[in-house]
Order: structure tokens, then C-alpha cells, then sequence
């Protein structure tokens, strides 16, 4: 067994997920981003189960694994009981820390994605909060949208939030013991480290390109290459 | 004979859903987007059903979206929610209810990978001794809340102020209902109906004198995708697969979409918008949005809440079309008012798609 295949067998998903694909093409019939991207889930299951270490390589480093939006619509459909959407998150997990993320566009927005998820669960206690979920970063918000933001306290007050208050309710305050232990599990379970390999590559990257770390974000946070779609 | 048969097929997807007693957990999309929904669900259970819903300002994220979007690893993931159990277990609750869909998804993947993997179970119990301190015990039930006003429905309806009926034509309402992916989609067996025909909305909106709409894309994901959403360049994702949802259900006229996943109704009210600043195009009548709700809005709306303490001035398509036709009463002045009744100013109106 070759060292990709065997680190992919080391998690959980994967084991959970990869069965034995009979090439049937359901999980394609139902996925969303098949419709959407040049994705085929089908195509991928049966590409890691042929325990082909270049193969695996190259995907890792492919804009493929990132097209998934983990619906996991294939995982009802699959007639063999396996899950598409696990076996790409085992593929996506492996593929940051192997450092092969940088070597696709889909991939590098990782760096994005990781920077806002910590800083919003570290500091605030949530995965999204309404103070550093921005209108300019999100127009789809809608007129609506920029009247909230425009208005925050009021509207949340209003509806009954107790946006950044003591005690229980809807966007309390998380008091600082509750934080400091999402940090210790943080440590603990691999998500710093995790964030250091997307760190130190992502840095790599603006480097070469001659781009400050907010030039490099932002340019991969808003920029879409030809080629991906159907 | 066919009959029994669907009985027996049916009952594998009952699931069992406790009368009381509830430790409760937020979402932080319903928080963020749809505040209001959380406090009428407490009050509905609370204060119209004297039911006992404990919840403790400790509790946290439980990393869902960090999780579905790569940032965090499993093991990560499985602490945040080895901690949630513990806070429970400190408090003296058995049964589990979480607001959101992503949460729901994701306790029901953790309990049931520790099921398989009795190894994963104890290496987490030993990192959440080593971080937090703390010990759990596993839920006996977990519960969507979506399961809870679905259960209370009949209760609810009897106590009814308002019917998804038209009181201008009598006729019931044409209901679009959307279940969140994760509700049902990789455990069936765990959601009211399972993952082909979930019952769990369906069955509010028959109690409550509304019709559903059956048509094609019914279970077609809302189009979140998380990452795909998450960063700017991706979110042509999740606008098409929204806008596939709306074309697929228009020509069935709905006068409304209820959801119970927090992040469904955002993608689609917010993405109508969108589509009419791109394409001139609405999906409703006269120039209006389909209006999209919650479950806890619609409960509300049912149970006679003011719309606007149940925050429906905080979506982006209007809602008055649909409060008119349920013949509620409601003060339009209201609508752009702060804490203490002071006017705070109107959003700006969109292009094409008309509002209030």
C-alpha cells in the first residue's frame, strides 16, 4: 500500500466512506456541482480506489477535489453504500497538510476560508458573527442586509438578540473560559497546525508573486479563472 | 397487502421524539440572519406549550461550517461537540435539541462514526479531559427543533390564530417546503419521513390548512456549498443552484417556501434578489419575491405573533403579499422601527423586485 493510500485509510471518513465503487455514476446523476464545475464524483471514487499513488498525487494537487459542495445529496443515492462527499473531505483534509492545496486555485482560497472560520470561532464563540460579516464582502446581502448592518444594535435589540450581552440568548457574549477552551482543542486536535502549513505556503506563494499577505487574500478570495465550469 | 407493506417501510423512518426536556443549542446562521426564529421557538415551547428547554450561555459553535468547509480537522470537530455533550450532562439533560441543520447532520455523523469506531469515542473523551476538563455522556435523543413544532403541530394548530388558507378564495396556500441536506440526506432514518419523503415540514403544513407542492427539484440543495459560498469567486455555485430550485418551482406558483435549515432561507431570499439585479426576473406575483420562512416564522405567523417581533423585516423579499393573503393584521408603519419604537430609516428598494 503506498503512503497516500495509507494516510487517506487513516481517516475516518475515508473508512466510512470507500467502499467498493461499482462505476455506476449516481453520486454524478445528483451532485449539484457536477451540473455546475467540470466535476465528476464518480470518476474520483474510482481514481483513489485504484490505490494509485501518482493518480491520488495528482488529485490532491487538482482543482477537482474542491468543486464538492458536501451536500452529500450522493451519499442517500450510492447503491453501495459509499460517500463521495467523505472520501473528497478525507482527499481536501489530506491535501492541506500534504501542502498540495497550493498547486490549485480552488485550493489556495483555503488560506481565505481558514483565516475567517478562526478568527470568528476564537475571538467570538461562532462560525459567522454579525460584526465582521460585511455587506462589501457579501453585496448579495441586499438592500436589506446594509440596512441591518447600517443598524445593528437596533435591529438585533429589537428582535429580542442579546448581540455581545452577559448571559444565555442569541449572540450572547461567550465568556472568555469558554473561548480559551476552543482554543486548548484547537491546539490539541491538529487545527493550529493545520493553519500553520496554510500559513507558511500561502505566505510562499504571495512572496513569489511579489504581494502583500492582504494583496495575496484578496486576490483569492475574489479571483475565478477560465476552465472550470460545464 | 401494498398498504401494510408501506406501513412497514414507513414506520423505519419514525423516529422518536421526546414530549420534554430539553437541553437546547443556537445555530450561528439563525442567530446571524433569522434572531427572532430562536426566541419564538423558546416562547412557542416555553410559554404556549410549558415545556422545559434549558440552555446555558456556555455552549458554543459547534463548528459545523469550519468543518464542512476544510478548515478544521474531524477530531476537532469532535471535541467542540464532546464539550456540547458535556454541558449537557453537567446540566442534567438526556435529550438533545439543536437549531441548526449542519449541527443536526453532524452530531448524528459523530455519534454514529463513534459507534463504529469505539476507539475515536476514547481518544475524544481523553483530549476533552486534557483541554476542557470536563466528562460527557451521549444523548439518549437528539432532536432537530424543526422535530419538535413537528411533533407540537396539531397542539399548535388547535391554538391557531391565522390558517395557511387564502381568506380571500378559502383555499388552502400552494407550500414549497425545503429540507436542509444534512437533515436527512446521510442518515435517513434519523429525520421525520427520511430523506426521499420528509414529513417533518410537510406535516406543519398540513396541520396548519396549507397544500404542499410536489415538483422537480424538491430536494435539490438550496446551493450553500459552504466553501462555495464562503469565498467570493465560488458563489456562481450557489446562486445556479438556487436559481434552478426557482425555475424548477414557478411554474407550480408557490405562495411561499417554508425551510428548517437556518441557511436555506438566506440563500433563498437573498439570491431572488440577485437574480431580479441580473436578470429583471421575479418569481412571485406582481413583481414580488416568493416569500421564504422559517419554521418557527410560520409558527409564529399561525399562533398570531406580530410579523415584525418575529423579524420579517430583516428579509430581503417582502412579506406582506403573503401576510395579506392569511388575512393577518399587521401596522406597515411598524415594520422600520427600533428598540424603543424609534424610526431608524428604510432600506434602499432594489431595482426590480418590489418591495414594501
Amino acid at each position: 500500500m503506498g503512503k497516500l493510500y495509507e494516510k487517506l485509510m487513516q481517516d475516518y471518513r475515508f473508512k466510512e466512506g470507500m467502499k467498493a465503487c461499482i462505476n455506476c455514476g449516481t453520486c454524478t446523476a445528483i451532485c449539484p456541482a457536477a451540473e455546475f464545475y467540470k466535476y465528476d464524483p464518480r470518476s474520483i471514487v474510482d481514481m483513489v480506489q485504484s490505490r494509485d499513488e501518482e493518480a491520488i498525487e495528482k488529485l490532491l494537487k487538482s482543482e477537482t477535489i474542491w468543486y464538492c459542495g458536501e451536500c452529500m445529496s450522493c451519499v442517500t443515492r450510492c447503491p453501495r453504500k459509499n460517500a463521495p462527499g467523505l472520501i473528497v473531505m478525507a482527499l481536501r483534509s489530506l491535501s492541506i497538510d500534504e501542502g498540495y492545496f497550493i498547486h490549485s486555485e480552488k485550493g489556495r482560497q483555503q488560506y481565505v476560508i481558514n483565516k475567517e472560520m478562526y478568527s470568528n470561532i476564537l475571538n467570538y464563540g461562532y462560525c459567522v458573527y454579525p460584526r465582521t460579516f460585511k455587506y462589501e464582502d457579501h453585496p448579495e446581502y441586499g438592500t436589506t442586509g446594509q440596512w441591518i448592518e447600517q443598524n445593528l444594535d437596533e435591529i438585533h435589540k429589537r428582535v429580542g438578540s442579546n448581540l455581545d450581552g452577559d448571559g444565555p440568548g442569541i449572540l450572547r457574549k461567550i465568556p472568555d473560559e469558554d473561548l480559551m477552551q476552543l482554543r486548548n482543542i484547537f491546539e490539541q486536535t491538529g487545527a493550529f497546525k493545520r493553519m500553520d502549513t496554510l500559513k507558511r505556503l500561502s505566505k510562499e506563494r504571495a512572496d513569489s508573486l511579489g504581494l502583500t499577505e492582504e494583496e495575496y487574500s484578496e486576490q483569492i478570495f475574489n479571483t475565478i479563472s477560465e476552465g472550470h465550469f460545464n | 397487502m401494498i398498504y401494510e407493506g408501506k406501513k412497514r417501510i414507513w414506520s423505519e423512518y419514525q423516529k422518536e421524539i421526546p414530549e420534554d426536556n430539553y437541553f437546547y443549542v443556537r445555530s450561528c446562521i439563525r442567530q446571524n440572519f433569522f434572531p427572532a426564529s430562536e426566541k419564538t421557538f423558546l416562547d412557542i415551547v416555553r410559554n404556549r406549550l410549558g415545556k422545559d428547554f434549558f440552555e446555558t450561555q456556555h455552549h458554543t459553535t459547534c463548528g459545523g461550517i469550519a468543518y464542512h468547509s476544510d478548515a478544521i480537522p474531524q477530531e476537532t470537530v469532535m471535541t467542540i461537540i464532546a464539550r456540547q455533550f458535556a454541558l449537557m450532562t453537567e446540566a442534567g439533560y438526556k435529550n438533545y435539541a439543536c437549531s441548526c441543520i449542519t449541527s443536526f447532520g453532524l452530531y448524528t455523523e459523530t455519534m454514529e462514526t463513534w459507534k463504529l469506531f469505539p476507539e475515536l469515542e476514547a481518544k475524544i473523551r481523553e483530549i476533552l479531559w486534557k483541554t476542557c476538563h470536563k466528562e460527557f455522556r451521549i444523548p439518549e435523543n437528539l432532536a432537530h427543533a424543526s422535530d419538535i413544532i413537528y411533533k407540537f403541530r396539531n397542539m399548535i394548530a388547535e391554538k391557531a390564530a391565522y390558517r395557511l388558507v387564502n381568506v380571500k378564495t378559502g383555499k388552502p396556500l400552494r407550500v414549497v417546503e425545503h429540507i436542509g441536506c444534512h437533515y436527512a440526506k446521510m442518515f435517513p432514518s434519523r429525520g421525520v419521513g427520511g430523506a426521499e419523503y420528509p414529513y417533518v415540514l410537510a406535516g406543519m403544513i398540513e396541520s396548519w390548512g396549507g397544500e404542499v407542492i410536489d415538483y422537480p427539484e424538491r430536494r435539490h440543495c438550496c446551493g450553500f456549498g459552504f466553501r462555495q459560498y464562503l469565498v467570493k469567486a465560488n458563489r456562481g455555485y450557489s446562486l445556479s443552484n438556487t436559481h434552478k430550485k426557482f425555475e424548477s418551482m414557478a411554474p407550480f406558483k408557490p405562495d411561499m417556501i417554508i425551510t428548517n435549515c437556518p441557511g436555506c432561507p438566506y440563500f433563498m431570499d437573498r439570491w431572488q434578489y440577485v437574480i431580479s439585479e441580473l436578470e429583471g426576473k421575479t418569481y412571485g406575483e406582481n413583481g414580488y419575491g416568493i416569500p421564504v420562512f422559517t419554521y418557527e416564522e410560520v409558527a409564529g405567523l399561525v399562533l398570531g405573533y406580530d410579523p415584525w417581533d418575529l423579524g420579517l423585516q430583516m428579509h430581503q423579499v417582502a412579506v406582506e403579499p403573503l401576510l395579506d393573503k392569511m388575512g393577518i393584521k399587521y401596522d406597515p408603519a411598524k415594520k422600520y422601527l427600533g428598540e424603543n419604537g424609534k424610526y431608524i430609516g428604510k432600506p434602499q428598494m432594489p431595482r426590480f423586485i418590489k418591495c414594501c
